[in-house]
């Protein structure tokens, strides 16, 4: 038998289907630490790109430093985390918020400096605050593209939070690792694909939010142009 | 088509070509060896690399011709090379081999794992005297758990409740994992923590941390004996032995071949591994043929 039929067994066996060991509850954990992730980074990369954005300040910085952030290898930093905190949820999650960072700075910031100069000296001209520009014309204009940082980062984490078993977390690695350490090629495979599944009905609801950031607007890159 | 996308082309060409270079340089591919040398090989870790060191400076000694193609990967690898006559001799181990070779094989005494492994082997390859020197999974705890919960043997588990386990994954599946500490020893009930590094450090900073109670670390690793942890012993046979064995070619075989490996395994103890690791991956990353020369002069073999 091929393994291509015995992923599919192994896939449709209902007893892949229930249980602390089943899909639907490593479904469950694997949303869970990636949910986790992108809402710690988001709190960490959203405030520090609005601020660039906004001010102009930190930009060069910014950049190097996810730039930097980006050519990170994740496992060698959840080893060497690991060294540190021991095992558990932290190391994981430190490794897969420092994935998470450099699209949601970079979507936070760009977002703000695509908006139109005039729009925002206008805004100013007619008496706004700066907290008001920001609030008011900036984040809206910048929406689509900071939603966008946060998609990418989205699909990075889901994809990359395989990894989460590594260290004795649960989650969709573990059908990876385990299936490595045990040669159960069809269960790697099989958990290969419902990473795959999450990552593509994941993008397609950010692909939806997306749109409704938009408003009225075409595209996200006359959004960006406008 | 405009100058670069022409450069581009030639990167792809050039990286194409790189790629299919890689694909035929293959490490056991040299073709076999004439009659009368000897290819020792071992797999890419540094113990079996010192092992087949050893091998290798030992036989020189006596006047065998040698060659040497250390580190050639993963079992199905090594084996295939040997079947090829690529390379002629190998440090194996005992349980893992005849694992390999039959993987419904279920003997865990040592005699038991020998005989399998003679029955399993193709016909122009042989193993030569079994050594008492060990590499296999081992449970170990701290000696402050071991003080307060009077433990010398796996079978004392059975009174710790709530026993925390950490080890590989396949930990939990294998025979002589969880299931085999049901089957074998009584020992129900217990939270296992797969942590994928071999015993390495992450293992060893939970079981030091107190995250979990037991850690499955192979018995020759230099951490054992730096931190004091008790190792429980296994009086029925649960984890299958693992004795370190030369595997060679038949046709390699001679006589002084023979008595020089056989006087290896003779004096060959899980210590020395200890020893001979902890001194490889310890501070002074004394390299492995420094570490193999040095056995040998200390046991009077060269």
């Amino acid at each position: 038998m091929s393994v291509l039929s015995e992923t599919v067994d192994w896939l449709t066996d209902g007893d892949n289907w229930s249980g602390d060991a089943g899909i639907p509850h490593r479904v469950v954990e694997h949303l869970g630490y990636t949910a986790l992730t992108v809402a710690i980074a988001a709190a960490i990369a959203i405030p520090l790109g609005l601020y660039i954005g906004h001010t102009g300040r930190l930009r060069g910085l910014a950049i190097a430093v996810s730039g930097a952030l980006r050519a990170l290898p994740t496992l060698g930093v959840l080893t060497s985390i690991l060294l540190i905190t021991g095992i558990g949820l932290k190391p994981s999650i430190i490794a897969l918020v420092l994935l998470a960072l450099p699209p949601l700075l970079a979507g936070a910031y760009s977002g703000l400096e695509a908006v139109d100069r005039s729009t925002i000296d206008a805004a100013r001209a007619i008496g706004m605050t700066e907290t008001q520009i920001l609030t008011k014309v900036e984040v809206p204009l910048a929406l689509p593209l900071i939603v966008g940082g946060i998609r990418s980062a989205t699909l990075q984490v889901v994809a990359t939070a395989t990894i989460a078993a590594y260290v004795g977390l649960g989650g969709l690695g573990r059908y990876l690792i385990d299936g490595l350490a045990l040669s159960d090629y069809p269960r790697m495979a099989g958990g290969s694909v419902v990473v795959i599944v999450l990552a593509l009905v994941l993008d397609a609801v950010f692909v939806a939010l997306q749109r409704l950031a938009m408003g009225g607007r075409a595209t996200v890159e006359s959004a960006a142009q406008s | 088509m405009n100058k670069t996308k022409l450069t581009a082309l030639a990167a792809v060409a050039a990286l194409g070509l790189a790629l299919a270079g890689c694909g035929s340089d293959d490490p056991t591919s040299s073709g076999s060896s004439d009659k009368g040398t000897i290819t020792v090989g071992s797999a890419a870790f540094p113990e079996n690399e010192i092992i087949a060191e050893i091998y290798a400076q030992a036989l020189e000694a006596k006047g065998v011709k040698v060659k040497k193609q250390l580190n050639i990967g993963a079992r199905e690898a090594y084996i295939k090379a040997l079947k090829d006559g690529a390379i002629d001799l190998v440090p194996e181990y005992t349980g893992n081999l005849l694992g390999y070779l039959d993987p419904k094989a279920t003997a865990t005494t040592p005699d038991a794992i020998e005989d399998g492994i003679d029955d399993a082997l193709p016909d122009n390859l042989e193993i030569l005297d079994v050594s008492k020197a060990e590499d296999k999974d081992s449970l170990n705890v701290t000696s402050e758990f071991a003080a307060a919960n009077n433990l010398k043997t796996i079978e004392d588990l059975k009174s710790v409740k709530g026993l925390k386990l950490g080890a590989n994954p396949e930990f939990a599946e294998r025979p002589y994992g969880i299931p085999g500490l049901e089957k074998v020893y009584g020992i129900t009930g217990v939270k296992f923590t797969a942590i994928n590094d071999g015993g390495g450090p992450a293992t060893l900073k939970a079981l030091l941390d107190g995250k979990i109670d037991v850690a499955d670390i192979y018995s020759t690793t230099p951490s054992i004996l730096a931190n004091k942890l008790v190792t429980l012993e296994d009086p029925k046979s649960l984890i299958a032995s693992q004795n370190v064995v030369p595997l060679i070619n038949d046709d390699k075989a001679t006589d002084t071949v023979e008595d020089v490996l056989n006087a290896i395994s003779a004096q060959l103890t899980t210590a020395d591994l200890l020893d001979l690791n902890s001194k490889n991956q310890g501070a002074d990353k004394t390299a492995p043929a420094v570490l193999a020369k040095q056995w040998l002069t200390d046991k009077g073999l060269i």
